[in-house]
């Protein structure tokens, strides 16, 4: 027991601030990502609620895409891919370079793609649960249609999609480990190498499980108080 | 002249449906149109691609790889499904039951499963068993978790157990009360009210969740391929290591997809059998 605590501790002998730092890359990927995944999502919310037959298509097969790929093979889609098209450009230009992209970046992308098809159903159905009276009324208020968007409606298409957003989060928070595979010195890495150095992989997988269950934890409490802030003008009742 | 002439014209069109209105070029169909043309470009480009690369030496030399991943990750998948079917009933049974310690056990168990990623998971039993290397070795489990294989279907197996608990859990809270009493009424034993009543109603609710869980296997299970298992995933993999040549993951794309929309058509296709009778 002791032993295991020292191998813990922060500082020279332990891995404490190790994996410390790797909490970190995995908290701030995962929170990098969420902006671009929600405001792509809805978007394609958008796209996929309009009366245009066409741009329905066009977002339904972003969707199809990619949330049938492993969310492992998108990354490398777009590890490798990128990096491909960058040194292939730059060929075209004459130039003669190897270029590698930032893990963080692609893990960012990747992870975005995978969580805006996600995000966008949840949308969908927040904004099938919204009446067309309320866009009428907002009209009749003589709001234009972005306002009305932003004052009217954006408001209940939060307190409606937030349950589905929670549980992307959740998930997105999961996915990030995917990321060590190509370098990311995250949570999930660090563990490795501290297993693979001191021989003790059982302790260190498992620390890094709990630290997942732990943020998991963090992040519902959060998100309930969210939920229970959106839905404040119910309370009264 | 003129009347009857307009009369017949009006007796005519009230007849014949008006004529469909010309949609105008809105923002929206512009931008749809645009988009669509990408995506006819993206996937016509991707067809040729594919096309001229079947006779490349790549695709010769690596597509009975494929094949023998493909059946791995099937192997994968499915035993896991199965093995995790079989371990969700007594956990469900656990989750609903009001002894406090074996709810919160099975909670914990459910929580624990769900909390935490797939990868880490699989990293903790495969890399984990090392440090009970000689207590497995004594109780002879040590030939087990030495094989790759074994320790991804273990570690999926649990994973999805408690995903799949869950489903069968809600399912069959989700048949009213009055169902069971309803069949007691009619002096049915409880074997034949849970099978012949309450089952096929849960699995009209739970089909669905299934069919997602199904998906969410096949996609997690190129988690393998990290550790040394040549699915449809590690054989890219390695087929990318040897050759630096990008369309290895291009074909897998393809595979991965063509399961996955394969197995969602199928799902389609049961649901609408299952509900059948709330179709009007």
């Amino acid at each position: 027991m002791n032993e295991a605590l020292t191998l813990l501790s922060f500082g020279d002998a332990g891995w404490g601030d190790e994996i410390a730092r790797g909490v970190l890359v995995t908290v701030s990927l995962a929170v990098a990502t969420l902006p671009f995944g929600l405001a792509l999502g809805f978007v394609l919310a958008l796209a996929k609620k309009s009366d245009d037959p066409s741009l329905r298509l066009a977002a339904n097969i972003y969707t199809t895409i990619f949330r049938g790929l492993p969310e492992l093979l998108t990354l490398f889609l777009v590890y490798f891919g990128v990096q491909i098209a960058i040194q292939q450009g730059l060929r075209l230009i004459g130039v003669e370079a190897y270029v590698e992209v930032n893990s963080f970046v692609a893990g960012m992308v990747a992870l975005a793609l995978v969580f805006s098809s996600y995000a966008s159903e949840a949308f969908l159905s927040a904004f099938r649960g919204i009446p067309q009276g309320q866009y009428e009324g907002g009209y009749s208020l003589g709001l234009s249609h972005g306002k009305t968007m932003r004052l009217v409606i954006l408001p209940q298409l939060i307190r409606l999609a937030l349950p589905a957003l929670g549980n992307l989060w959740l998930i997105l928070l999961k996915d990030t480990a995917l990321i060590s595979v190509v370098g990311l010195s995250d949570l999930v890495r660090q563990s490795g190498i501290a297993a693979r150095v001191t021989k003790e992989p059982f302790l260190f997988f498992g620390i890094a499980c709990l630290i997942y269950l732990a943020l998991a934890m963090i992040s519902s409490v959060g998100l309930s108080r969210i939920e229970h802030w959106s839905k404040r003008g119910e309370t009264e009742r | 002249m003129s009347m009857p002439s307009t009369n017949s014209a009006s007796a005519a069109s009230a007849q014949l449906p008006p004529p469909p209105k010309a949609r105008p070029w809105s923002k929206s169909r512009i931008l749809g149109h645009v988009l669509m043309a990408l995506w006819i470009v993206a996937g016509g480009y991707l067809v040729y691609y594919l096309s001229i690369n079947i006779a490349s030496p790549f695709f010769q030399k690596y597509w009975p790889e494929y094949v023998d991943g493909f059946l791995v990750t099937i192997q994968i998948v499915g035993w896991s499904l199965l093995i995790g079917a079989g371990l969700s009933i007594p956990i469900a049974i656990a989750r609903s039951s009001r002894n406090p310690i074996l709810n919160g056990l099975s909670y914990a168990y459910v929580y624990f499963f769900r909390g935490t990623p797939l990868l880490a998971q699989t990293f903790l039993i495969y890399y984990g068993a090392g440090s009970f290397r000689d207590a497995l070795t004594d109780i002879g489990l040590w030939w087990f978790f030495r094989d790759a294989i074994y320790c991804v279907i273990f570690a999926f197996s649990l994973n999805t157990s408690a995903y799949q608990a869950e489903i069968l859990r809600g399912a069959i809270e989700n048949v009213p009360k009055g169902q069971w009493e309803g069949g007691r009424a009619l002096g049915l034993s409880r074997p034949v009210i849970f099978f012949r009543i309450i089952l096929p109603q849960a699995l009209m609710v739970a089909l669905r969740p299934y069919g997602n869980e199904i998906i969410l296997m096949i996609k997690g299970s190129a988690i393998a391929a990290i550790v040394t298992i040549y699915d449809i995933m590690g054989e890219t993999r390695r087929a990318y290591s040897r050759s630096y040549d990008f369309q290895a993951y291009i074909w897998a794309a393809v595979l991965y997809l063509f399961l996955v929309e394969t197995l969602r058509r199928i799902w389609d296709r049961l649901e609408a059998r299952l509900t059948r009778h709330l179709k009007r």
